[in-house]
């Protein structure tokens, strides 16, 4: 599973277990990361990916089942500066920003987004000599959240996990100003026979786990919105 | 090969010399109060100094993503002073890179100082050389080995250095991305030419400067006698 949806998959886990009564075993990993592995013979049943190239990928190797490819969440972008009370789309307009922090644009879909939507704006000049990258989505809200950049892109989800007090001001970025951040699951080979996997993987498609990824800071694949 | 990728070489030579000049400067006084001290703090100052060789460099990295914070006092006067955050910029991996080779450099020179060097002094002493003069003219000269040793494994422990970097750095292109980070970037997009070219030269380079060390150990003795 990638790492961005760490804490929703927790929240849903609880709730699958509770309904099912069958227990989960959850790795977390950057989806390339979790590619190599499972390329190489990872252990896994079922990949949540935060993109679709990687579970197409599988499929195409022979590694995954291409009937149970689905998108399971479509990422939310946030503009976010935890030291101010407000951050609103004219924030990027500020010219005192000394640090801006953002995904590596080749390694991480929600940096790809990012600079899309910086482009749509025309602020990439601008910011460009303040960009610093994480890594990750995840490295990108450290950055951000130790005070090391003061704004930057990171995943709504990420925001949304926080305690409210430590949220600071953030900008849910609506899904039309950037290509969908798609994140697709399948069931891989090693997994078809495990009922658990499937019934996950069905949970998974249900109103209420939509439900709960939607809170969690998710486009709903089907056209949802936040809030 | 494209031309970032020597940009990110370049960028990494530079911070490997700066790095070894500063631990050069910083390493050699504090070396040599080690091979001559009886203080009862000498262990844990030794085991402070060795921490970087056991601890994962993200513990180091995450503590000095903290500490360079604006948000936190040190980084804070960073910014006061200079305009510009710590972390991601040179000299904030300048500061990581001599922590974290820092043992790379001390440990060399603490032996090359201790024993017969100090027994030297002491004779030097005798014949009423002034300590200073003593260093320059004895204590060097006998610690040539120790020095070689010390600053190329600074310089090629730096070259190597990823964690960290990737760390506090932020992959700006020319300040913080470094050839590993832009090996690393390679890898994960699956840019396996330039990670090939990239990584053979830094490996060449790396055997080199070591094959150079021990080619020099082979003809120098420990300690040179005068």
């Amino acid at each position: 599973m990638a790492t961005n949806f760490k804490t929703t998959l927790e929240k849903l886990e609880f709730d699958f277990e509770a309904r099912s009564g069958y227990a989960l075993n959850i790795v977390s990993g950057s989806t390339g990361k979790l590619y190599a592995q499972i390329i190489h013979g990872a252990p896994y049943d079922v990949f949540l990916a935060a993109d679709q190239v990687r579970p197409e990928r599988l499929v195409q190797n022979g590694a995954a089942d291409s009937e149970s490819r689905f998108t399971y969440a479509h990422g939310g972008l946030a503009l976010w500066g935890p030291s101010r009370s407000e951050v609103t789309p004219d924030t990027l307009w500020e010219i005192d920003i000394a640090r801006f922090a953002l995904a590596n644009p080749d390694l991480a879909p929600y940096g790809a987004a990012s600079l899309q939507l910086l482009e749509r704006y025309e602020r990439v000049e601008l910011l460009e000599p303040k960009f610093v990258y994480g890594e990750s989505v995840g490295q990108t809200f450290a950055f951000i959240r130790t005070g090391n950049a003061e704004l930057g892109f990171v995943a709504a989800s990420q925001i949304l996990a926080l305690p409210e007090a430590h949220r600071g001001g953030y900008w849910l970025v609506p899904r039309q100003l950037h290509d969908p951040i798609a994140q697709d699951a399948v069931l891989l080979n090693r997994g078809v026979d495990n009922p658990v996997a499937s019934a996950f993987l069905t949970y998974l498609r249900s109103d209420d786990a939509k439900e709960i990824i939607r809170e969690s800071g998710y486009w709903n694949a089907y056209g949802d919105w936040v809030e | 090969m494209s031309l970032p990728d020597l940009t990110a070489l370049w960028l990494t030579a530079r911070l490997a010399f700066v790095t070894t000049l500063v631990l050069l400067v910083f390493g050699t006084p504090l070396a040599w109060w080690l091979a001559q001290t009886r203080s009862r703090f000498k262990p844990a100052i030794e085991a402070i100094i060795a921490l970087p060789l056991v601890l994962p460099p993200t513990v180091l990295g995450f503590y000095l993503l903290i500490a360079m914070s604006p948000n936190a006092p040190f980084g804070e006067f960073w910014m006061a002073a200079t305009g510009d955050t710590l972390s991601f910029s040179f000299t904030g991996l300048v500061i990581g890179s001599v922590i974290y080779s820092f043992p790379f450099m001390i440990q060399p020179l603490q032996s090359a100082f201790e024993g017969p060097v100090q027994q030297a002094m002491r004779t030097a002493a005798s014949l009423r050389a002034s300590r200073l003069d003593a260093f320059f003219s004895v204590a060097l000269p006998m610690s040539v080995r120790g020095f070689v040793t010390a600053t190329v494994l600074s310089f090629a422990h730096t070259l190597g250095e990823f964690g960290v970097v990737l760390m506090v750095g932020g992959n700006i292109p020319d300040r913080t991305r470094v050839a590993s980070i832009e090996i690393y970037e390679n890898v994960e997009t699956l840019n396996y030419g330039d990670a090939h070219a990239l990584s053979l030269i830094l490996l060449i380079i790396s055997f080199i400067t070591l094959f150079c060390v021990f080619l020099f150990n082979k003809r120098f003795p420990a300690h040179v006698r005068l």
